[in-house]
């Protein structure tokens, strides 16, 4: 099942929450959609699963218009909205039947596919409670286990692990992992840990647009761009002089000198400053006690695509 | 309809696991066996057979109480958010609304059910009981809830706060069975107020007579009131 959306828009009033997206999600892979707060990831969850329609353009579900068939589409996915909702008066068992039966699964099926999933979920000593009476994490893995009773193709998770605990937040994760080698899921986040340690692919939107799209690694390749070194040099007995040596080297752009004998070294384009540097401290009688590659990891990229994005689009 | 039911068959075991229904159960038990049999109009001061004291009690209560229990149907699941749960789920608007509907008619008809001993004990009691005029209170009953309901679900889908429905299904209601019934009395067009007076549809169907203009009453507020909440519920996928 795969996901197309095609110059989807959301216009409320003049705000545009969705401005013209376009994308593809394969089937069986796993899309983080990440982004600051109010930038349009919840909307477009929204118009996938045919809550909201979108102002233009148009999102098909296995060339399934969303527009045109909504009850085909919400047949076909699995969703879990943002603050994960819940009628906090029924009972876990009987929350899952209704469910279940709403979205089609056979009568004789319905008490096998509920068991299954409070097995799947972990919501096994749990299952004759009230949902009002769990807790948050309990709470949250019935949001997952409703959005799972009919064995979907697509689940769409908007948030999926906000008020977690660490150890819940891992077991979400693997979760989803796990569930993502048959189906095809979205989900959104803004920790970013998350998004590595579970996405084939990510997608950054901020104002309604995404601003950057690819695999984990692509991305941060394409935001390191220069090499930035942190040098640990003892035994210099002149530190402005080193300082000035050090950069005139043929391969370093700039250097930064810290307190004793630490400095931060950015190479030029393309170029890696590592040896040089190495010959430096050889031909001068220096000791490099520390020389690290400075990586540049995904918050910095999405600090700097979602913080700044009039900077981000001139480059 | 399928999906109708498996709502209905939900919002229904809200109703009876929460002290709600049996709340008003009761309370329309004891109102409408007081002034049937004890209070003011009961069958032996007036010493008539009939039932229409009843069908006034039903009038009166139901009027409030179809209000309080359709406040919360749309109103709660905004606030909580499962209103997004509930539809994008394999369900449509429609089905939504009939299905929740049907709950409420269903408990409306329990509670009716539930006094079918009065009908049987007036039998039993009188000597020349009017059937038929019994039949079109029932009648007048259930076609007074229905647009009850209807008005109901409506000022539910408007707002978040159940308070606030409540309020304006209850403001429908006093001024539909209560103003418009004044002013009939009053100099400025009476034919106009009387023909927007639920009570006096009420009473002519009580009185026996099934007339078009009082069931189109009845059914054009059902009608418009589930027209409004459609619209109200579709205006989130509005462009």
């Amino acid at each position: 099942m795969s996901i197309t959306a095609e110059n989807l828009s959301k216009h409320y009033g003049s705000q545009r929450a969705v401005d013209n997206i376009s994308f593809t999600v394969q089937p069986g892979e796993i899309l983080g959609f990440l982004g600051p707060n109010g930038a349009g990831k919840t909307t477009t969850m929204k118009m996938l699963t045919c809550y909201i329609a979108p102002t233009h353009g148009n999102a098909s579900v296995n060339g399934i218009s969303i527009t045109e068939r909504p009850d085909e589409v919400k047949k076909r996915i699995g969703y879990l909205p943002e603050h994960n909702p819940l009628y906090l008066d029924m009972a876990i068992f009987d929350y899952l039947e209704f469910v279940a039966a709403l979205q089609g699964v056979a009568k004789n099926k319905i008490k096998s596919a509920v068991l299954n999933m409070i097995h799947t979920c972990g919501l096994g000593q749990e299952k004759h409670k009230l949902i009002g009476e769990l807790s948050k994490g309990y709470r949250q893995r019935v949001g997952l286990a409703q959005a799972l009773i009919h064995d979907p193709e697509i689940l769409i998770l908007d948030e999926p692990t906000t008020g977690l605990d660490p150890n819940q937040r891992v077991e979400i994760r693997n979760l989803i992992k796990s569930l993502g080698k048959e189906k095809t899921v979205i989900f959104s986040t803004h920790i970013l840990p998350e998004v590595e340690a579970t996405c084939d692919r990510i997608m950054i939107i901020n104002k309604g647009h995404i601003v950057r799209e690819g695999t984990t690694d692509q991305i941060k390749k394409e935001a390191q761009g220069t090499e930035m070194l942190n040098v640990q040099i003892e035994d210099i007995q002149d530190f402005q002089k080193a300082h000035r040596q050090l950069s005139a080297l043929s391969t370093v752009a700039s250097a930064d000198m810290g307190t004793a004998g630490q400095f931060r070294v950015q190479s030029k384009a393309d170029m890696s400053s590592k040896r040089e540097i190495f010959k430096f401290c050889v031909d001068h009688g220096y000791v490099l006690t520390q020389m690290t590659a400075q990586e540049t990891s995904l918050e910095d990229v999405f600090r700097e695509l979602t913080v700044n994005p009039e900077l981000t689009q001139k480059r | 309809m399928n999906k109708v039911w498996i709502l209905a068959k939900k919002e229904l075991k809200t109703f009876f696991d929460s002290l709600l229904a049996y709340i008003l159960l009761s309370l329309f038990l004891g109102l409408t066996g007081l002034f049937t049999w004890v209070l003011i109009f009961d069958i032996f001061s007036t010493g008539q057979a009939s039932l229409r004291p009843f069908f006034w009690v039903c009038f009166v209560s139901f009027s409030i109480f179809i209000p309080a229990i359709t406040m919360g149907m749309f109103s709660e699941e905004k606030k909580s958010g499962t209103i997004e749960l509930l539809l994008t789920k394999s369900i449509t608007d429609w089905q939504v609304i009939f299905g929740k509907l049907l709950a409420v008619f269903l408990l409306v008809l329990t509670a009716l059910a539930i006094t079918l001993p009065y009908y049987i004990s007036v039998v039993y009691l009188g000597d020349n009981v009017d059937h038929g005029q019994i039949l079109t209170g029932y009648l007048g009953v259930i076609l007074l809830s229905l647009s009850s309901i209807a008005v109901g679900l409506w000022a539910s889908s408007i707002s978040g706060n159940q308070i606030v429905a409540l309020l304006i299904s209850l403001g429908v209601a006093v001024f539909l069975h209560f103003v418009c019934w004044l002013m009939a009395f009053g100099p400025i067009i009476p034919g106009v107020f009387d023909y927007l007076s639920g009570e006096s549809h009420f009473e002519a169907l009580t009185n026996g007579v099934v007339d078009s203009k009082d069931v189109i009453y009845f059914l054009s507020i059902f009608f418009g009131g589930l027209l409004l909440t459609e619209a109200v519920l579709s205006k989130r996928r509005q462009a």
